[in-house]
Parts: structure tokens; C-alpha cells; sequence
């Protein structure tokens, strides 16, 4: 015997009730009626969507600053670090009365994604100095049927201040914390 | 007349040949890469530069083979005149090392971080000497001191903020004019470079301030903010011109070519001088005739994703690094004795309880 789980099989004779196969039937029934009140594994998707947690890296979102600046400006690390070459942009300087929308003398003018290179391995995030790009851990890119959909622009990815993207653990601490308090 | 006597002079344990005035930078430069010491001020094609920066501070062990008294103090090797029989400590020593790491700090005291916005990023001489030798954050608190950019004539653009005063600008600038329309006004830590009330330094060959300019401090308006080092590719090309020599990098961005700078050596300097017509007025492919790829470093930034693998020299990056960082493996624990011995040893208990430790915690 190779391990100790293997179970010896009983092969002797049936007896008379056994025979009529109604409690083989009925322990079935039973089993089944127990998952019937049993809580469901699956859930509907499109409708109900699982918590993925803090680090699930998924649709980008280009961050503004906390007065609706962008914080992007267009240094291009991003890009450099970006292993598919999906990221392409176009700089521009920021002249006077702009000062409410970018943050630096120099912001983004163009910001495209094209996401059908993106590997979503977060890299960009990782690369970047002025916490401007991440991958939101709440929602997927979704479906496209249409080669125009694909490449994001920064009517996609810059964040909506009106709805603004919130992490449950920016960092490394507060992903400690986190856990500790799923786990308690 | 004699042929010129040799002077012998070991850096780093290696030795080099020098005719006699040679400083030791030149001649730790002879050697090669790996023994020379940084240079944030010193450019070889400007006569008076270096000495300001302290980047390239050596520890001198043995003064000449007539007076083997060290040095007492680290010295400036960019204006340290090498004697025969002198030993120089660059990279062997701690003491060098360390003087360096504070001489990062110092350069980076008034150094904005905004080496994201920085035109310069990737071919930046302080970025590279902070990489090697700084720390990765900084000490200080303190405000930064902050001036407005400045457009010095309408092709350079001027930002104080990141100039770290080596004067090598000051020392082109005077080389090229006989006029002094370029210097370092006030003293000490109120020090700027300035042109004469804004004026332009109206020379055809002021574009060179850009070039010699070991960061961001002086910069190509027509390239502002156009890409990023990174982005584009360097090409060696040259055309006939009356003014200079002609032989320029050109940087393209698709087929564009976005800027056009005097070729630089190993060291990052310029030997030949480019006129701004040929710097900022041709920008055409036609206007040039195009040599090849220029040869960039692996380790580079600006290689990144851009020739195949048999046009990019590789150096030994990783042998260089190890070399600089090699520490002496302690030898000295017996390992011949068996092994009761061993474990009855002190060395090996406090191992043993060093590894309990480290492992319970888990």
C-alpha cells in the first residue's frame, strides 16, 4: 500500500432492502436537498461582481490631485517601462491660466493606451514618479468589438472628479492593515 | 630635443604612462572607464574648466617616488597635476567613495527633482553621477532656492533652478567671443549665471551652451518638451558647412528630426563645436548626410528598445559593477576540523541560535 487512504471495498452480498435500491435513493436525495439550502458559490457576473481585492490591476485611470489637477506629465517612464510598448504620448507645455488643470509646466497632451498590447502587468503604475497612473482594482477593461475601441485616449483614462477612484490599501502599510483586519 | 620623458603613475593599482602635466584625471581616463573618476565641471575642450564640482575628488597615497608622503587631504584630480611615481586610490578607497556620496548631497542641497519635466532626463550628467554614488532620498528640508526661467536669446532657454555652477558655459561662452556677455553674477550661494541684462550671447556658436551643460540647466527651446531622450534615436551625420566642422548627432523621433547636438566622446564632451546654424536651422533629412547609427552604451537609457542586438556594444556592466562593489569574502574560519569539532565550537552555536531566531520568527 502506497498510502493510508485507499479503503477496502465491501464486495459481499446485497441484503433484502438494500436490493430495492430505496436507501441508496434516498441518501442521494438527501444530499442533493442539503445543497439546495446550502449558500451558492457562483454569483450572476454582469450583474454581481466579486471584490477582487486592493491589488487587482485592471482598467488604467490617469490620477488627478486632490484640486482636480492632472498629475501626469508626460516624463515618459511609463512608457519606457511599459514591456508591450502599449503607451504612446505627446507632451505640451502648460501656459498661464492653465494652472488649474495641470499640476507641472509640463502635462500630457495626448495619453493613448492601446489595449490590445497591454499585458496589464502594472509596470507603468510601478514606474511612475508622480503617482498619476494605476490600475483600478474595481473595474475591468471591457469587451470591444471594434479596432476604434481599443486604443484609450485621455477622454478614458483621466480620473472623473465627480467620481473619483478610491484604493482600499494605497500602500504597503495599509495593505498590512487590511489584511489583518480580513483575517481577524 | 629629447622625446618627452614619461612619468609613471598607478591609479587603482593600475599603471599608466603620462607625458609630464598631465592631471590624474587625464590620466586615469587613459586607463579607462572603470578607474576614472566622475567629472561634473571639468571638460577637456574648455581651457580653465574643472576644480568646482568636487565630483572627482581621489585620495593621493604616495605624493611622487622622490616624496612617498600621502597626501593629507582628498584631492581634485581634474586639476591635480599627476608626478612620477604617485599612487592614486579612486574606487579601492572607502574614504573617496564616501567624500563622493557627500558631493552628491551637496550638488542636490539646491537641485529641483523635477526630472520628470526636465528636457535633459536620460542624458543627464548629475542623474547619472547621483545614480552611481548618491542615496536614494535626500536629507534636506530646507526651501530650495528658485528663480523664473530665463530665455537667453530666443533659442536657449535658461532654468536656474537646476544649474549646479560648474561654469562650463561661462568658460564656452568666453571662448567663443572675445566680449565677456556671459558669467556668474553674485557670490557664494546667491551665485546665477547670467547674461549681461538678458542680453543674447549673439555668436553663431552659442548653441554650444546646451551641449556643455551637464544638466538641465541650459536647454534647446525649439526641443522643449518635444520627447523625451529615450524616445528618440540618435544617428551620426554630418553636411558641408562653412562655419564648423559638421558633424553632428542627429535625434529623430519617427522620421523627424527633432534636435541636432554636437557629438560627444566617451566622456560626454565635445570636441568639435557646432554652429547654431547647423543646431537649430536644419532640420531636415535632406540637409544631411546620414552615417549610421550612433553608438550607444547598453547600460543607457537612451538604447532602450532601439537597435537589434549586434549594433549595441555591450560592455560588461555587471563585471564593472561587481568589481566596484567587491568585498573581501572572510576566509578565516577553519574548515578542516570534523564535525564534532565544529559543532561544539562557539562560532558554530551563535550560528546555530542566529538561525533558530531568524526561523521562529516565521
Amino acid at each position: 500500500m502506497l498510502t493510508d487512504r485507499s479503503k477496502k471495498t465491501d464486495k459481499s452480498d446485497l441484503s433484502v432492502v438494500e436490493k430495492t435500491y430505496l436507501p441508496g435513493v434516498f441518501k442521494g436525495m438527501a444530499i442533493t436537498l442539503k445543497h439546495f439550502f446550502m449558500p451558492k458559490p457562483t454569483i450572476r457576473y454582469p450583474e454581481q461582481k466579486r471584490y477582487l481585492g486592493p491589488v487587482f490591476r485592471g482598467h488604467h485611470i490617469l490620477k488627478r490631485d486632490d484640486q482636480g489637477r492632472e498629475r501626469c506629465t508626460a516624463c515618459g517612464l511609463c512608457a519606457v517601462a511599459c514591456p508591450a510598448e502599449a503607451i504612446s504620448m505627446v507632451a505640451a507645455e502648460r501656459v498661464k491660466g492653465e494652472e488649474h488643470l495641470y499640476r507641472e509646466e509640463k502635462y500630457a497632451a495626448a495619453y493613448e493606451i492601446n489595449m490590445l498590447r497591454c499585458i496589464f502587468c502594472g509596470l507603468c503604475e510601478e514606474a511612475c514618479p508622480k503617482q498619476a497612473i494605476y490600475l483600478r482594482h474595481d473595474k475591468f477593461v471591457p469587451v470591444f468589438t471594434d479596432r476604434h475601441d481599443v486604443i484609450y485616449g485621455k477622454d478614458v483614462l483621466v480620473e472623473d472628479m465627480n467620481n473619483r477612484y478610491n484604493r482600499d490599501a494605497w500602500t504597503k502599510e495599509d495593505m498590512a492593515k487590511l489584511w489583518e483586519k480580513q483575517n481577524a | 630635443m629629447d622625446a618627452p620623458q614619461l612619468i609613471k603613475v598607478t591609479i587603482d593599482g593600475r599603471e599608466v604612462h603620462v607625458p609630464p602635466g598631465t592631471t590624474i584625471l587625464e590620466a586615469a581616463r587613459q586607463i579607462g572607464p572603470e578607474v576614472a573618476p566622475p567629472a561634473m565641471c571639468y571638460y577637456k575642450p574648455l581651457k580653465g574648466s574643472g576644480g568646482k564640482c568636487r565630483a572627482c575628488l581621489v585620495k593621493v597615497t604616495q605624493g611622487s617616488e622622490k616624496d612617498p608622503r600621502p597626501m593629507p587631504k582628498l584631492v581634485a584630480s581634474c586639476i591635480t597635476g599627476a608626478q612620477d611615481g604617485m599612487v592614486v586610490e579612486n574606487y579601492t578607497n572607502p574614504e573617496v567613495v564616501n567624500a563622493r556620496n557627500g558631493v552628491v548631497e551637496f550638488l542636490l542641497i539646491n537641485h529641483p527633482l523635477d526630472c520628470p519635466v526636465c528636457d535633459q532626463a536620460g542624458e543627464c550628467h548629475l542623474q547619472d553621477f547621483a545614480y552611481e554614488n548618491g542615496l536614494a532620498t535626500t536629507r534636506y528640508e530646507e526651501e530650495r532656492r528658485t528663480f523664473d526661467r530665463e530665455d537667453i536669446g530666443d533659442k536657449i532657454q535658461l532654468h536656474m533652478n537646476r544649474c549646479i555652477l560648474c561654469y562650463r558655459c561661462v568658460y564656452t561662452a568666453n571662448q567663443i567671443t572675445d566680449r565677456r556677455v556671459h558669467g556668474v553674477m553674485y557670490r557664494g550661494d546667491h551665485s546665477e549665471i547670467s547674461t549681461y541684462i538678458h542680453q543674447a550671447i549673439d555668436n553663431d556658436f552659442s548653441g554650444n551652451v546646451i551641449d556643455v551643460c551637464p544638466v538641465g540647466a541650459l536647454t534647446d527651446k525649439t526641443y522643449r518638451f518635444k520627447s523625451r531622450v529615450w524616445f528618440s534615436k540618435p544617428v551620426d551625420a554630418h553636411r558641408d558647412c562653412d562655419k564648423c566642422c559638421g558633424k553632428v548627432n542627429l535625434w529623430y523621433k519617427g522620421d523627424e528630426v527633432i534636435r541636432v547636438t554636437a557629438r560627444k566622446n566617451q566622456w560626454g564632451e565635445v570636441e568639435d563645436f557646432i554652429c547654431n546654424t547647423c543646431r537649430f536651422d536644419k532640420k531636415q533629412t535632406a540637409d544631411w548626410v546620414i552615417e549610421g547609427p550612433t553608438k550607444v552604451s547598453r547600460a543607457s537609457v537612451i538604447s532602450a528598445n532601439k537597435y537589434g542586438k549586434n549594433v549595441i556594444k555591450k560592455t560588461g556592466f555587471g563585471l564593472e559593477y561587481a568589481a566596484h562593489h567587491y568585498k573581501p569574502i572572510d576566509d578565516t574560519r577553519p574548515y578542516d576540523k570534523n564535525l564534532k569539532e565544529i559543532k561544539q565550537s562557539e562560532d558554530y552555536k551563535a550560528l546555530m541560535e542566529k538561525n533558530e531566531a531568524f526561523f521562529s520568527k516565521k
